[in-house]
């Protein structure tokens, strides 16, 4: 297998007394979908912020392409070519897609001598990107606020691909989404792998990582339970491996495997 | 999946009405319609549509317009600035003072008032986003400390709350004239020679047009509304100034510098308050402790008739000038018919309902909220 992309060491992270990361140690490759999987509390906020530059490790060393990193602040990480769900989601729904596609990135001419921002440009590419994605927009200025969940976690993720981020970080995308949107971001996330880019699917979904995830690594109360390979591991392992054992197989069958 | 996606049977067409609506200057256009029908057809014959007529409130709303574009732009920054008004009292103090009392060349008196004024507003921003506090409260204290400072000055040197004498400084000076002075000044005579427009019958005017030219005031109007207006749509500093009203945070991720924006929008409402301060204490020759009170509050109402959101991020420069013109036109055109002004704020009141009742559905358009 090449060499991981963005490789995080033995990572820990405490607020205070509270120790939310106890050594953490990740890789993520190239053109791979790495789960990362784990209960409310069991750390997986804090991990993806430390990975995108949000937080400073307490400890630990994170290595990208192979030079140990220091992000000062998110911007580093976007710089560095890796780029959260939770940034690139923030769309403002006032704001037409376009505008959104290239905000903080605008694409600017010259007229004489001045700066302007080139909408014929924007307009295309954001087009563009949108159709490859399957995504037919009303047009160019449509409103963000006038598309579905599932669309705009599209359009965010295509904006990431389009400015050149190596790395997705993509914070329960499909949280909050229904079963038809669900399964468009589940697409969208596989035509970005195939891109060659790392996505880190962060989900507490166990079925939604098994349908795209090539590896899986579960975290628990701040401490990983090890990584594995697609085939290695069924869904209901994973299932348990997330709640901690005991508990979940003594739910199991009261529940009827529901869970 | 794809196939799905190139129709949606479910996403309805949208009519030519509704996308006409989502336009931010829809109510400002329809409102100057209205209001220029209503007055044609009232007021034809009172001398509100001749030269000097036209002049009279062309004069108020470019006034209006030149605090409305600053004020404009703060807005969909996602800030307001309510010591416009004591701004402008301040400012027309401090030119006062420097350019009068203390004798300074007026185009010294009226740089450094600017200074100050503009770095007035930057305290402004940079308290609002260093405290994260609401620009309303923040600039609600700056309102009372400037208006203070605009009776205390002037008290405390001159004892007296109006200082003249300002025309007179500012004779031959080469800046005053910028703000104080007019254009076309020749065009207007020969208008009045060809008899197209009202010339002075009597007195040591005689002869001359009554409407001698064009103020300085209405072109710095114009020229800040396209300035603003391509700032706004044609550029990345525009965009920015829309993501920062939109969603802070959400443009701050994604690399807008969103602090800087505000901050600058408010050194820009600064200016546009010194702007139309400079231009009035030159117009007047003088400046007073109570000038531009209230102001404040009419920059906001012409920018929301214009189709600004009152929480930030979605606008129009030229939105706000119609709103500017419609309350310039309607202010001077009750005058011109007879109808008692205190009138003028029941209007006032009515299309401001209307504009913010408009604007909220309009957003629900817009961000597809139900």
């Amino acid at each position: 297998m090449s060499d991981p992309i963005i490789q995080m060491k033995n990572i820990e992270k405490h607020f205070g007394s509270v120790i939310a990361l106890a050594g953490v140690s990740v890789d993520v490759h190239a053109g791979e979908c790495h789960c990362l999987l784990g209960d409310n509390g069991a750390g997986k906020s804090t991990f993806i912020k430390t990975m995108s530059g949000v937080h400073k490790p307490t400890s630990g060393e994170i290595i990208f392409e192979g030079q140990p990193l220091d992000f000062a602040d998110p911007r580093d990480a976007i710089a560095a070519g890796s780029a959260t769900g939770h940034h690139l989601l923030a769309m403002i729904p006032l704001m037409s897609v376009s505008r959104n596609f290239f905000m903080g990135n605008e694409p600017v001419k010259k007229i004489a001598g001045l700066t302007f921002f080139d909408h014929d440009y924007a307009n295309r590419v954001t087009m563009e990107e949108m159709r490859s994605m399957g995504i037919n927009l009303r047009g160019p200025d449509q409103a963000v606020g006038t598309l579905s969940g599932g669309e705009r976690q599209t359009v965010a993720i295509a904006r990431a691909v389009h400015f050149g981020a190596k790395v997705l970080i993509l914070d329960e995308p499909t949280s909050a989404l229904g079963v038809r949107q669900t399964s468009n971001v589940l697409a969208t996330i596989d035509k970005v792998r195939k891109q060659g880019i790392a996505v880190v699917f962060i989900t507490h979904n166990v079925r939604h990582a098994m349908a795209v995830g090539d590896r899986f690594t579960v975290l628990n109360r701040g401490q990983t339970l090890g990584t594995a390979e697609r085939g290695e591991i069924t869904p209901e392992e994973l299932q348990d491996m997330m709640a901690g054992g005991q508990e979940m197989a003594s739910l199991e069958g009261s529940l009827g495997g529901t869970v | 999946m794809s196939d799905a996606a190139q129709t949606d049977e479910r996403v309805k067409e949208i009519s030519r009405l509704r996308r006409a609506l989502i336009r931010p200057e829809l109510g400002g256009i329809v409102g100057t319609i209205a209001v220029f029908t209503f007055f044609l057809l009232f007021a034809f014959d009172s001398g509100m549509f001749n030269a000097q007529g036209v002049m009279n409130w062309t004069v108020v709303s470019a006034q209006f317009v030149i605090i409305a574009v600053g004020a404009c732009l703060l807005m969909i920054s996602g800030e307001f600035d309510l010591s416009v008004g004591s701004m402008i009292g301040f400012a027309g103090m401090m030119i006062a003072i420097f350019g009068v009392t203390l004798g300074w060349p007026m185009w010294s008196a009226i740089l450094i008032t600017f200074v100050i004024c503009i770095t007035c507003g930057a305290i402004n921003g940079y308290i609002v986003v260093r405290t994260g506090l609401p620009s309303f409260i923040v600039t609600l204290a700056t309102l009372f400390i400037l208006r203070g400072f605009t009776i205390f000055i002037p008290q405390t040197i001159e004892r007296k709350t109006i200082i003249g004498g300002i025309r007179e400084a500012a004779e031959g000076d080469w800046l005053a004239p910028v703000f104080g002075g007019k254009i076309f000044g020749g065009a207007f005579q020969w208008l009045g020679d060809a008899g197209i427009i009202a010339t002075f019958q009597r007195g040591n005017r005689a002869g001359q047009p009554v409407v001698d030219g064009i103020p300085m005031l209405v072109v710095w109007a114009l020229a800040l509304v396209i300035v603003g207006h391509i700032i706004l749509t044609r550029t990345r500093f525009g965009n920015w100034i829309f993501a920062a009203g939109g969603d802070a945070d959400a443009a701050r991720n994604s690399g807008v510098p969103v602090n800087a924006v505000k901050i600058k929008m408010f050194m820009f409402t600064a200016f546009c308050a010194t702007v139309f301060a400079t231009c009035q204490v030159m117009e007047f020759g003088s400046a007073g402790a109570d000038r531009g009170l209230l102001k404040e509050f009419e920059a906001i109402i012409a920018v929301v008739i214009g189709g600004a959101l009152l929480t930030g991020g979605y606008g129009s420069v030229i939105g706000a000038a119609l709103g500017a013109l419609i309350f310039g036109v309607v202010q001077q055109g009750l005058f011109f018919a007879g109808v008692e002004s205190s009138l003028f704020r029941v209007f006032l009141g009515v299309i401001l309902l209307f504009a913010v009742i408009l604007n909220t559905y309009i957003r629900r358009i817009i961000t597809g909220e139900r």
